[in-house]
């Protein structure tokens, strides 16, 4: 498939009805599938803002936005929805783990969500997803009984859970140690050369963002720089 | 599992405080309402059971004689005429067989029993007492009034030489059964009758003035012969006695009386009663409700982020306003559950500890399957109306804004 997961043109994005600021101030950005990408800048220059705009939680007050080849200024707020569940996974800087539901019940959410009914069949795919980020055998604790880069593990499995062509993370080692963050940083880079999904990562960490194949510098709403490394840098090492 | 029945129960289960606390509240107003109009109901009941253990639900009687001048005046004519009215005179219903057969396919009506009724005198040795003569068929009479159940001593069976007397009236003339009185019309001569049996109606006054004898045997006492003086009805439905009487006197002209108009203040009472009831059953309803709402509003608050969170991995607005709603129905449901278990139980306690002295209860406090139905129903619904409030609320919850502030 040729079609871009991201594309951007001109995008903008503005609060406030008296005093207007604008956040986003004409993005052009493309994402291909299996994509490995970080997304850097100074604090309070956009970055939450354009992937809330990329995730479909929000609308870019003008400009072009399609994903997965889907054009999004049609969709009413159910198509939104449908979208994002099908297309995007999500990772946050702090997990957004539901306190009340085990960790194999939190990475079933979207196939709960998407089929709108719970299926004992969710539970094995599931526990499988737990394998793979290292938490075998976790499956029934609480998010509370986790540590938190457990808690960010079963974020990343709960993103994945419906095999979205592209996952975004805002800061998803912000509030974690380096070597908690190196091995959470792993697991992204596994799924991405596994399985082909997509990563846009927001990172403060120059050294993990040196780790990605690409790297777009976003400043006061615009982007200032996107570099390709041909050659994929440092090693995942443990 | 529908999503939004497992998201409800996991949310409930998370909050468990709350949840046992808000249940426990629901059961609490419930209870309260269940108890309360059982209690109301039962003396209600009790009340009316009371008074109708001696009255009639209706009573049909000829009308009262109105004289009337013989010569109408004309226009321009003046008449000088006054019109004696005179003193009622025992008198029987015309054709009351017909009556009595007409008054008994009537729909309201189950049971009929004519009366021939009228005051007399009961003597013994130097005892004279002033009573209430009534000549009946016993079966018909016992199908009016629990008479037959309320023997203290002896048995109901009025005939042409026996009788049948209250506890009081026996005590005032000093009789027994097997003992003989005199009874007569005032300033008659009278028979002698056998004191068959003795009852106990629950009122003094009936104990004291009530003798019962054959149809028969009144006839002749009260120069009656071959008519009655009234007829008894007893009727399906006990607060419909007034429209059945307005229907009997419709069809056959003549007076008929029901026990709502008798005991009209009883009658206010009792509705009043009723609707205090409901007042106070409305208040308790609105606190339940409160507190559902309250509970659930500071839940959407606390859950914010994650209600973001679901709506970004793809739960709809849809879902997340019938988990919220979900959450008060289980709630709503449960609490009446509990507490029309709870009210049930202490209307059983209190009838257990309102006694009377012969260990029988003061008055009967039953919970029907109605009322068990209804007050479910209603903590039910009103979960429900509760939970909208904060469920839209709930629903309309920006994700990125949920996310952002979490
Ligand atoms: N809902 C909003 N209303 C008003 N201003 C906002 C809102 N969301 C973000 N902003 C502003 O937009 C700017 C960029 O925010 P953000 O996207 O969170 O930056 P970053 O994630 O790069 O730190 C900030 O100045 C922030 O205050
Ligand atoms: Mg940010």
């Amino acid at each position: 498939m040729a079609e871009p997961v991201v594309l951007l043109e001109g995008v903008r994005k503005s609060y406030g009805d008296k005093v207007v600021t604008e956040v986003l101030k004409g993005v052009d950005l493309r994402v291909d599938r299996g994509e490995f990408a970080a997304l850097v800048g100074p604090s309070g220059s956009g970055k939450s803002t354009l992937l809330n705009l990329l995730g479909l939680l929000d609308r870019p007050t003008s400009g072009r936005l399609a994903i997965a080849g889907e054009e999004t200024a049609g969709l009413d707020d159910a198509g939104l929805t449908r979208l994002r569940g099908h297309a995007i996974g999500f990772v946050f800087q702090f997990h957004h783990l539901l306190p009340g539901l085990s960790a194999a019940e939190n990475v079933m959410m979207p196939m709960i969500a998407r089929e709108g009914r719970t299926a004992k069949a969710m539970v094995p795919r599931a526990v499988a997803l737990l394998d793979r980020v290292g938490l075998a055998g976790r499956a029934d604790a609480l998010p509370s009984a986790l540590s938190g880069g457990q808690q960010q593990r079963v974020a990343i499995a709960r993103a994945l859970a419906l095999g979205p062509p592209l996952v975004l993370a805002d800061e998803p080692t912000g509030n974690l140690d380096t070597r908690t963050a190196d091995q959470i940083f792993d697991v992204l880079r596994e799924f991405n050369r596994e399985l082909g999904v997509a990563f846009l990562i927001v990172t403060h960490d120059p050294r993990l963002a040196a780790r990605c194949d690409r790297t777009i510098d976003l400043v006061d709403g615009a982007i200032v720089s996107d570099r390709r490394r041909t050659a994929e840098g440092a090693a995942p090492h443990r | 599992m529908p999503i939004s029945w497992f998201l409800a129960l996991r949310f409930l289960r998370e909050g468990r405080m709350q949840s046992v606390l808000i249940v426990a509240g629901v059961s609490v107003g419930v209870a309260v309402m269940v108890f309360l109009s059982a209690l109301i109901d039962g003396l209600q009941t009790s009340l009316v059971a009371q008074t109708l253990g001696t009255q009639a639900h209706v009573v049909v009687r000829p009308p009262d004689e109105v004289a009337r001048p013989l010569r109408r005046p004309e226009a321009g004519v003046a008449v000088a005429a006054r019109v004696e009215q005179t003193a009622q005179r025992a008198r029987s219903i015309v054709g009351w067989q017909q009556v009595v057969t007409a008054l008994a396919a009537m729909p309201g009506v189950t049971e009929v029993s004519p009366v021939v009724t009228g005051p007399a005198v009961a003597l013994r040795g130097n005892a004279t007492r002033a009573v209430v003569l009534y000549g009946v068929d016993p079966e018909r009479f016992g199908r009016i009034y629990p008479v037959r159940q309320r023997m203290v001593a002896g048995r109901f069976d009025p005939t042409s030489t026996s009788c049948v007397i209250g506890r009081e009236l026996a005590v005032d003339l000093g009789v027994a059964v097997g003992d003989r009185v005199r009874l007569a019309a005032v300033g008659g001569v009278g028979d002698v009758y056998l004191v068959a049996g003795v009852f106990d109606l629950g009122n003094r006054e009936v104990n004291r003035r009530w003798v019962v004898v054959s149809t028969r045997a009144a006839q002749t006492m009260l120069d009656l012969v071959g008519g009655v003086s009234s007829v008894d009805l007893r009727v399906r439905d006990l607060f419909a006695a007034d429209a059945v009487a307005a229907d009997v006197t419709a069809r056959t002209g003549l007076v008929a009386d029901s026990w709502m108009k008798t005991n009209a203040q009883l009658l206010v009472a009792l509705r009043s009663q009723a609707s205090s009831s409901q007042m106070i059953q409305f208040f308790v309803i609105l606190a339940v409700a409160m507190g559902i709402a309250s509970v659930l509003v500071v839940s959407v608050v606390q859950k914010g982020k994650e209600i973001g969170i679901l709506r970004a991995m793809g739960t709809a607005r849809s879902t997340v306003l019938r988990v919220f709603l979900l959450q008060g129905a289980l709630v709503g449901l449960v609490g009446s559950v509990l507490g029309t278990a709870l009210g049930a139980g202490l209307g059983a306690a209190f009838a257990a500890s309102a006694r009377n002295a012969d260990g029988s209860p003061t008055f009967p406090i039953t919970v029907s399957l109605a009322l068990v139905a209804r007050s479910a129903g209603v903590a039910f619904l009103t979960g429900v109306l509760a939970a909208a409030l904060p469920a839209r609320r709930a629903a309309r919850l920006d994700p990125a804004v949920a996310i952002r502030n979490g």
